[in-house]
């Protein structure tokens, strides 16, 4: 899972490193404004805890041992914002001082474990263990999928970096200059072993510590149980009044995406399999289609289910293009912001939902 | 060996690790003498420019680069084995030895009896990887061993890390060590006070168990730290002490490490 060094080039690594800065600034504004002055002796020594659970070799069911990343438990314990910077701190001495994943590979490491994992650990864990009580089975159950689904996420996007590194870079003989295998080798390699080992590890990881506190300390689970927050629990809170100033830096992320939109325009060929039933009667796209498919020909005729189903619904926008806009950039970037903005306005109106539910559940007596 | 075994050994490893480190970079040798800001860039650049590199053998003279700076440093061949070359080409190997005939490509030979096309775009990603990762490690594990710790995250200042993360970096390494010997003591505690065999269950309870009482350790520990931050009058704001000077021989290295990079960004493309 630690990528070294080597294994992606340059600009992918610049992009992972672009990709998670937005995420360490607001973890860290949103950490350093709950903890102020605690911030730092509370996130070194954690830091140093997870890379020592990193160490631990976890007995699994059939004789075998494995290393868990421990994001999971982090995540419970810490709230994902804290253990996004925990376990990036963690990663980052593996990578300098002990050469357990690359440099240039860190952002990579991080966006892949810390990143993607904290979140998806967090949200697999709220949802499952909802407003279970803090000794209930049902946490030990959603810590151990949460453990499971987090790392295998993680295992995820490490196996797509792999998997676009032969389709991009390449020296002229066609040789891959990274790592060789595409995303139809490189997925199932990664999965079948985090599916297995490596998620069974940090499975029987999280589920372990949970019901260990569950005994001992069930107040260490507090901060991710809704219902009872302590005033440190909105490091863990997504919902708290600061949220606009720290998901600022992705507001930002967005904007500039949204402007790049254009960018598609650039592309050469034809997205693959994203053909409509006129496609296969023009020339020209049939001769787009045939390459994008490794010269195998297209069927004469269009599928007849794709034929029957594609007057079902005409989209507003066909090909990024409002009909009214003459300038394809124009076009997809019109395109970009209302796609975004529905996305935003349903998120909004659903949040806002599920807050007045909320409201509701907890005046009644 | 079973998982009090394998857990003690990597702790023992890691401990191993922060020993040779601190030996090698007592020793005086060329890149022990320099700026460490000089060579954090510096070996940044080199390893930049053998990842971006499109020719081999411009990865390979990255490499050879590589060996002369341990050479001139007094890193022993024998130590950037254990430390490097095998692990890195035992894994790395393993992972390219299929990438000869699963990558599509010029057919240049068949392995006999198998009868498996062999091609020549194969063996050549095989080789990028191979030599890419182990001359990278190298570079990196060569920064690592002939700087003290300290020294490199001062250096981390020049590359704009900002200093609350410096100060978390340096004072989570420390704790790394303490809370090893907090979990060695425990694992070695509970294997003396063993007789016979733990079933699977068993093991995996006690290892989520010493997880956990690691964990309430270390939530105390940090709220002690805090207090004693507190009682030497820490307020929330960091300082480092930058106390680096820059030498002749130091101006002279980085203006060798920029031209080698430059030559192998250009040469490399």
């Amino acid at each position: 899972m630690h990528i070294p060094d080597g294994y992606l080039s340059p600009s992918t690594c610049a992009v992972l490193y672009g990709a998670s800065a937005p995420f360490w600034y607001a973890a860290l504004q949103r950490v350093k404004a709950i903890l102020t002055t605690r911030l730092v002796p509370l996130l070194s020594v954690m830091a140093a805890l997870s890379f020592v659970i990193m160490m631990f070799n976890l007995p699994l069911p059939g004789g075998t041992t494995g290393h868990a990343v421990g994001v999971a438990i982090a995540t419970i314990i810490l709230g994902p914002w804290a253990s996004i910077l925990a376990i990036s701190i963690a990663l980052s001495i593996q990578a300098v001082f002990f050469g357990d994943g690359g440099i240039t590979t860190l952002g990579a490491n991080c966006f892949n474990m810390a990143i993607v994992g904290s979140l998806t650990a967090y949200a697999v864990y709220r949802i499952i263990a909802g407003r279970a009580a803090l000794t209930s089975p049902r946490r030990v159950m959603a810590a151990a999928l949460a453990g499971y689904t987090a790392i295998n996420a993680s295992a995820l996007c490490a196996a797509v970096e792999f998997g676009i590194q032969p389709i991009f870079f390449k020296d002229p003989s066609g040789a891959p200059l990274y790592a060789p295998y595409p995303l139809h080798i490189a997925i199932p390699a990664m999965m079948i072993g985090h599916l297995t080992f490596a998620g069974l590890a940090e499975l029987v990881l999280s589920a372990g510590v949970v019901a260990y506190f569950q005994r001992t300390n069930p107040s260490l689970l507090k901060l991710t149980a809704p219902g009872n927050l302590a005033p440190d629990d909105a490091i863990a809170d997504p919902g708290s009044q600061s949220l606009w100033h720290t998901l600022r830096p992705l507001w930002i992320g967005l904007a500039v995406l949204l402007v790049l939109t254009p960018l598609g325009i650039l592309a050469a060929g034809t997205a693959w399999g994203e053909w409509s039933a006129r496609d296969f009667s023009n020339l020209q796209t049939r001769e787009k289609m045939a390459i994008a498919s490794r010269h195998t020909a297209p069927p004469a005729q269009p599928p007849r289910g794709l034929e029957r189903l594609s007057s079902l619904w005409t989209a507003p926008f066909p090909q990024y293009a409002p009909s009214f806009v003459h300038r394809p950039a124009m076009g997809y970037a019109l395109s970009g912001m209302f796609g975004a903005g529905a996305i935003i306005l349903v998120s909004l109106i659903a949040g806002s939902l599920a807050a007045r539910g909320k409201r509701k559940g907890s005046q009644e007596p | 060996m079973n998982f009090f075994e394998r857990t003690l050994a990597g702790f023992l490893d890691a401990v191993e690790h922060a020993l040779d480190a601190e030996e090698v970079s007592q020793a005086n040798g060329l890149l022990q003498r320099l700026d460490p800001r000089v060579k954090v860039v510096g070996i940044l650049m080199l390893i930049i420019a053998a990842a971006m590199a499109h020719k081999f053998w411009v990865i390979g003279a990255v490499f050879v680069i590589a060996l002369i700076l341990a050479a001139s440093s007094r890193v022993s061949p024998l130590l950037l084995g254990k430390r490097v070359w095998i692990p890195v080409l035992l894994f790395t190997g393993i992972i390219a030895l299929p990438a000869p005939f699963v990558i599509p490509g010029q057919v240049i030979g068949r392995i006999p009896g198998l009868d498996w096309p062999l091609t020549a775009q194969g063996l050549a990603s095989a080789r990028y990887l191979v030599t890419r990762v182990e001359t990278a490690a190298t570079l990196s594990v060569l920064l690592i061993l002939s700087t003290p710790w300290t020294h490199v995250l001062k250096a981390l200042r020049v590359l704009r890390v900002p200093v609350v993360i410096v100060v978390i970096l340096g004072m989570a390494y420390r704790y790394i060590f303490l809370l090893i010997d907090s979990a060695r003591d425990m694992l070695e505690s509970r294997r003396s006070r063993m007789v016979g065999e733990m079933t699977g269950s068993d093991s995996r309870r006690l290892a989520a168990a010493s997880v956990g009482v690691l964990m309430s350790k270390t939530l105390q520990l940090s709220g002690d730290v805090y207090s004693a931050m507190l009682a030497r009058g820490f307020r929330g704001e960091v300082y480092m002490l930058d106390d680096f000077q820059t030498t002749a021989v130091d101006w002279i290295m980085l203006f060798c490490f920029v031209a080698i990079a430059a030559a192998a960004f250009y040469y490399g493309r």
